[in-house]
């Protein structure tokens, strides 16, 4: 590949990004990148629309314009197979877990291994077990997503999102509707994951606590002026952002009053 | 890719020093873990094991699921383990996922119950059906009492939207049905009546079985399939997601709140769809008479007005009746029976359908051999 040395390590890489529902537009002008190893936060108030940004990563929702660039190749202009095939790449942890509630965690898991590689049976249950002890649940194959906690669904999708061995983790608020030992836990396991495997993690969130534990990088929305008004990472942002609203939410408020 | 190779090194006092070379990835062929100890176990104690990645290219889960069974047979034989030659990241993900990180006990035994133990299962989960299914119709009834006396809470407008959804929606499948049960019925009579020149009497098989019975099975089938279904998905569906839940934290009883409307609204709509369905069954059945037999459409009206009373009327209306009750108990028992999971709704939705036409079948019978018992 040509690409100049700046892009070589961007594993992502938005231009002129804008996400719009319909006639409304949501977030325009977005341009940022994300490099190989990154832990990516995508911050910002409620409703500013960090999970349609997240959609659009993931390759759920078609951009109203502009490009998503996958390690130099626009992913709106592949073709079907080579969007699949990036696809494989990814990892995706739903809100919720979003686990396939018919099917056992240890079947979760197994799913993207039967469907994409040809490794036999005895591999994929030790990969499937060993996939659920990374995230504490080994011994759980054979519970149902109905029978555990929240927390433990939000680790099976975890496993499950890591059963393929992506290049590229995505978390929906992984800290959501956790307790705070718990998230801390899967800040944790999230450097962990992304020191020893070198998986790039995107997050959306909006935990302050998790954003300065385990960002590197990151964006802030802000939906006022419908766009993306701060880019780095978040701790170098607190100390140098010359914008009051990113202050602000870095501060829980308490920036206004500082200044 | 450069395969996967393992080197052994024997070294002082039974120690093996383990070259990990090229790249272990998934599909690369990575070596079986017990086959490195096996070979040398004949005569040999191994003390001690460590590792040399300098010539690991590049690794994922395969390394990994290797390393951690390869610990495992360690551990057993009582071989100690250096870890100190593998790679930072390998080392923190298989001490992530050590037995140590795990909640102890929770691995479920698969083994099969015998086959008696089984059947005893089975017997006992249909005794505890049927006694789920008399609460709930008991629980049913005590509803039913309360709304009477006008003191149960559901919302007016459920019961609204409810009667829509069953009476008028369920319009255009009803009359579908209704006009092609009624022409099959004369087809088959004509042929029979024909023989005698008696075709006029079509109009009396169509205008009685309709009436009587057929109507209301057919828009019972109907309604099963339709709105029994649709319960039973409605009602596992707010199961799946705790909504259930919530109205019983409120004090609201879902039996009250959930399906009395529904129940309302198929008692009040069934017997209307039913006089509908005769309507359409006994225009089917004139639509073959005039088309085919050469019958007259006013002939064909006096002589199915000569055969139909009232009575014939009023048992039709009361089939529909009770089985829109037991569409109504069938769908929303098994819709609350359910379980919380994707499948299971599919499950709560076939089963509100196969009780309900066994439920409406039966009911035909016994309401079909009293009127016989007391010359209805």
């Amino acid at each position: 590949m040509n690409e100049p040395a700046s892009v070589k390590d961007a594993i992502i890489d938005v231009r002129g990004l804008e996400m719009s529902y319909g006639s409304f537009v949501l977030m325009r002008d977005l341009n940022f990148t994300i490099n190989r190893g990154d832990i990516f936060i995508i911050m910002g108030g409620s409703g500013c629309g960090k999970s349609t940004l997240l959609k659009h990563l993931v390759g759920l929702k078609r951009p109203a314009s502009g490009q998503i660039i996958y390690n130099g190749s626009s992913y709106w202009e592949s073709a079907p197979e080579e969007q699949e095939r990036l696809k494989r790449r990814f990892g995706t942890l739903f809100q919720s877990g979003a686990l396939w509630s018919s099917m056992t965690l240890g079947e979760n898991v197994a799913m993207p291994l039967e469907q994409y590689t040809d490794l036999p049976p005895a591999i994929i249950r030790e990969l499937v077990s060993f996939k659920l002890s990374l995230v504490g649940l080994g011994g759980f194959e054979d519970f149902y997503p109905a029978e555990i906690s929240g927390g433990m669904k939000k680790r099976a999708g975890l496993a499950r999102a890591m059963s393929l061995d992506p290049d590229l983790l995505f978390f929906d608020e992984p800290s959501a509707g956790l307790d705070p030992i718990s998230a801390r836990l899967l800040d944790d396991l999230i450097i962990e994951l992304s020191e020893s495997l070198g998986t790039t993690v995107v997050v959306v969130t909006h935990e302050l606590a998790s954003i300065f534990a385990i960002g590197t990088n990151s964006v802030f929305l802000d939906p006022e002026v419908k766009t993306m008004t701060a880019c780095g990472d978040p701790k170098q942002l607190l100390k140098e952002s010359p914008d009051p609203k990113v202050i602000n939410f870095l501060t829980r408020g308490a920036g206004a009053q500082q200044r | 890719m450069a395969p996967s190779e393992i080197k052994i090194e024997k070294g002082p006092a039974g120690s093996l020093r383990l070259n990990l070379v090229g790249e272990w990835k998934l599909g690369n062929g990575i070596p079986a873990a017990d086959s490195v100890l096996a070979g040398l176990d004949a005569g040999e104690k191994i003390s001690g094991l460590c590792f040399d990645s300098g010539r690991l290219l590049g690794w994922d889960s395969a390394l990994l699921i290797f390393l951690v069974k390869l610990f495992a047979i360690c551990q057993q034989g009582g071989i100690a383990v250096d870890q100190s030659g593998l790679p930072a990241g390998v080392r923190k993900l298989v001490e992530l996922a050590s037995p140590d990180n795990q909640r102890s006990g929770v691995t479920r035994g698969t083994k099969r119950p015998p086959f008696l133990e089984r059947v005893a299962d089975a017997a006992f989960d249909q005794l505890r059906g049927f006694t789920e299914m008399l609460a709930f119709i008991g629980e049913v009834t005590l509803a039913f009492g309360k709304m009477l006396r006008g003191r149960a809470d559901f919302r007016r407008l459920d019961l609204f939207v409810t009667i829509q959804e069953t009476g008028a929606q369920a319009l255009p499948i009803v009359t579908l049905i209704s006009l092609l049960v009624g022409m099959i019925f004369a087809f088959i009579a004509a042929i029979q009546l024909k023989l005698f020149g008696a075709q006029i009497y079509v109009a009396d098989v169509v205008g009685i079985g309709m009436v009587r019975v057929m109507g209301a099975i057919m828009t019972g089938i109907i309604m099963s399939g339709r709105t029994g279904a649709a319960f039973a998905a409605q009602l596992g569906t707010m199961q799946v997601n705790e909504e259930i839940d919530a109205l019983e934290t409120l004090g609201l009883s879902p039996v009250e709140f959930l399906v009395l409307p529904r129940m309302l609204a198929l008692m009040l709509m069934m017997p209307l769809l039913c006089v509908y369905s005769d309507l359409m069954g006994v225009l089917g059945g004139m639509i073959v008479g005039v088309g085919m037999l050469d019958l007259g459409v006013m002939e064909y009206v006096h002589q199915t007005r000569a055969a139909l009373n009232l009575t014939h009327f009023f048992v039709g209306m009361f089939h529909c009746f009770v089985f829109g009750i037991l569409i109504a108990i069938s769908g929303c028992l098994r819709g609350l029976q359910c379980e919380r999971s994707a499948s299971a709704v599919g499950y709560a939705a076939t089963s509100a359908v196969v009780t309900g036409i066994v439920s409406i079948v039966v009911a035909t019978l016994i309401i079909t051999l009293s009127c016989e018992v007391l010359g209805i």
